[in-house]
């Protein structure tokens, strides 16, 4: 499960010290702050600019641009599911299509419990067995729809 | 004497239960008070049957927890799940392991294991030739860039070497976007120790003194394992003030991507790098002259680099041998998607296509026939089996319309549309765009629509025109090879499976 804390300025203003003496520090920054806080918030862009004498804008269009970095906080559980070739071969529109009708969502998207979000990744490494997914960081590869269902009752539960 | 059981730590045997394979044999070890000793490992490449165990040379695979017990009973030895001496197996035997010597034997973080296996010869080498004679050699040996574009590799370390600076960077390029390859994370998993030494003989060669490994996000375990094996690399001497005992001063940094495929491209890798976003660099400059923070820099890929230790200490002449034409030495295939024998193979160049999806992969997973299969990633060509001939070599396959890339080939069986892959093809331009070039960032959606149209069954002449447009215009327009090889997906797949674009039309 991806347990994140909740938004605290003085956590983040560490984080981000710990990085100060670091040549292009932006992404392991941001990573850093997403790994504990989930998401990157208004405020968080605000501290990194300050600390690393960039632009608001400048730090916004970097968390823009890069598709791992969030700017709304995440369902309990992150399922991304590999959208790319080598999964498509092995029937992964199907699951993908199957999923989005069970959790009743689109790619990006977050179950109205909260529980799930839906990510869509292009590629882990392990198109040798497709069809696969990171579900809350764990691989898992063969991925079938009976693991896929199993797995999603277990997260709503 | 104590058991020694190799279970990989590769995510492709983790995805299919190797962690817990690994919990199940510690607890039956201990309940059964046996003398066993645990080594978590890279994979043999032989994915199919993984999760793989490797007890003294004999495979057992693919292990399920389930079968922990039994395995014990036998002993390790007459076990339905025997696969014979690792070695031995026909998969294995066919190959030339140069690169992916020690991959799956060896504790990927043990120095001593490594050098047990051959390593730590090619540095050696390298200290003792001097900088302009390692260069020599790397271009002596053919190796060309294994990262798509071929380029050779001992010409790029030159160009840094003759660049005057008081800095200069090694940067490894571990984005690995492409679908269908995983060769990169492999050996950073398997063998991270021949790609740290790669690095730091291309440092000596070029004379720079820091080196950054930017690895993509979503493979964890390489970035974990790689970061271990630079503290081990660090702890033996090979890196720091003086490396491997000599005067170079190298170190190296793992740098973590964040989920955008065109920072693989390596300017574009350079910005994110940097800080910034991720957005390509006209050249010139070429990185090798104005690289990092604007200094010289080598940018390899993995493999280029994993190989070099084994050309230094084998020979240049040696590996020269192996391959074909222009495509000299050997290369890491993937075999990936709807393949029965699924995995990593590494063979001279020059293997038809057709043997190595057929003879080697063993046709489809599936089980139905081949119908398509695309190598070099996702803006590689579609090819139908009618050019299966065609040999394992960057010239011949540009002469056929397609390219080699990452040499990951993904099968498809006779399920597959290649009008859906063809519009994923374009739409996966369109999210991964960095938006520099109009062509690739609008013309890639307007490609979206025009292939709906196709599939719809609107106008279908009208619009496959409209596409072949649209093709040139990205190939002609693209600052990189983003926008401007999605054709080839694209049009490979209109030339050879026109039947697929016509379905609607009556
Ligand atoms: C869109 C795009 C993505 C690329 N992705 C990768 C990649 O993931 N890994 C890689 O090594 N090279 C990639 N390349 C090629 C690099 O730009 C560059 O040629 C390579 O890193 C040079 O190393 P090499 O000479 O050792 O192959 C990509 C190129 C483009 C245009
Ligand atoms: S072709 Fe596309 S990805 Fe490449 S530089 Fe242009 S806009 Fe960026
Ligand atoms: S294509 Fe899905 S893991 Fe590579």
């Amino acid at each position: 499960m991806a347990s994140h804390a909740s938004w605290d300025e003085k956590h983040a203003a560490e984080i981000i010290g710990g990085f100060t003496s670091m040549a292009g520090a932006t992404l392991p920054i941001l990573h850093a702050l997403q790994e504990s806080f989930g998401f990157i918030t208004e405020r968080a862009i605000e501290m990194v600019a300050d600390a690393l004498n960039l632009s608001r804008a400048e730090v916004y269009g970097v968390v823009s641009f890069y598709h791992d970095f969030r700017r709304e906080p995440p369902g309990k559980h992150v399922l991304k599911l590999c959208r790319a070739e080598a999964c498509q071969s092995m029937g992964a529109d199907a699951l993908a299509a199957r999923d989005k009708s069970d959790l009743g969502i689109d790619w990006h998207g977050t179950t109205a419990d909260g529980r799930v979000t839906l990510e869509p990744v292009f590629c882990l490494g392990l198109c040798s067995c497709a069809p696969a997914a990171m579900i809350d960081g764990k691989l898992v590869g063969r991925l079938t729809e009976t693991t896929l269902t199993s797995t999603l009752a277990k997260a709503r539960a | 004497m104590s058991t020694r059981i190799l279970i990989p730590l590769d995510s492709s045997a983790v995805a299919l239960g190797a962690d817990e394979v690994a919990a199940a044999i510690a607890s039956e070890a201990s309940k059964r008070k046996g003398d066993v000793s645990i080594v978590r490992t890279g994979s043999y490449g032989m994915h199919w049957l993984e999760p793989l165990i490797d007890v003294g040379g004999v495979g057992f695979g693919p292990v399920t927890v389930a079968d922990v017990p039994s395995l014990f009973d036998s002993e390790f030895g007459n076990h339905r799940l025997n696969i014979g001496r690792i070695d031995d197996h026909p998969f294995m035997k066919a190959q030339t392991r140069l690169t992916f010597a020690r991959c799956g034997r060896i504790d990927p973080l043990s120095l001593a294991e490594y050098q047990a296996g051959g390593g730590l010869n090619g540095i050696g080498a390298a200290i003792m030739l001097g900088p302009a004679q390692t260069i020599e050699f790397v271009v002596r040996s053919g190796l060309r860039g294994r990262g798509g574009a071929g380029f050779p590799t001992g010409i790029k370390w030159k160009t840094v070497a003759d660049t005057k600076s008081d800095t200069k960077y090694v940067v490894c390029n571990a984005d690995e976007g492409d679908s269908g390859t995983f060769s990169d994370r492999m050996i950073m998993e398997g063998d991270p120790l021949v790609l740290i030494e790669g690095m730091a003989i291309a440092a000596i060669a070029t004379g720079a003194t820091k080196g950054y490994i930017y690895i993509r996000s979503e493979y964890p375990i390489a970035i974990q394992v790689m970061n271990q094996a630079l503290r081990a690399a660090r702890a033996g001497g090979l890196l720091g003030k003086s490396v491997f005992g000599s005067p170079y001063v190298f170190d190296i940094e793992v740098r973590v991507g964040a989920g955008a495929y065109v920072c693989g491209e390596e300017t574009s890798l350079l910005e994110s790098l940097e800080g910034r976003r991720g957005q390509v660099r006209a050249k010139p400059p070429l990185p090798a002259i104005q690289g990092l923070f604007g200094k010289p820099t080598v940018v390899n890929n993995v493999i280029s680099l994993a190989s070099i230790p084994a050309i230094l200490s084998g020979g240049a002449d040696e590996y020269k041998s192996l391959g074909t034409g222009r495509s000299r030495g050997s290369i890491p295939i993937q075999l990936a998607g709807n393949v029965k024998y699924a995995g990593l193979f590494e063979a001279p160049f020059g293997m038809t296509l057709g043997d190595l999806v057929m003879k080697i992969g063993g046709g489809t997973r599936s089980g139905r026939p081949v119908r398509a299969v695309q190598v070099g990633g996702p803006l590689g060509a579609y090819f139908p089996t009618s050019l299966f001939d065609t040999p394992f070599d960057y010239e011949a396959f540009t002469a056929k319309g397609g390219l080699i890339g990452h040499a990951g080939i993904v099968v498809f069986d006779n399920t597959v549309d290649l009008a859906r892959q063809a519009r994923f093809a374009m739409e996966f331009c369109a999210i991964e765009s960095c938006g520099k070039c109009t062509p690739c960032r609008i013309g890639s959606v307007r490609g979206v629509e025009v292939i709906d149209r196709i599939l719809a069954g609107n106008s279908v002449d009208d619009h496959l025109k409209l596409l072949d447009d649209l093709c040139s215009t990205l190939r002609q327009g693209s600052l990189c090879a983003l926008g401007g090889f999605v054709p080839y997906p694209v049009m490979s797949a209109v030339t050879h499976f026109p039947e697929d674009f016509r379905k609607k039309v009556a």
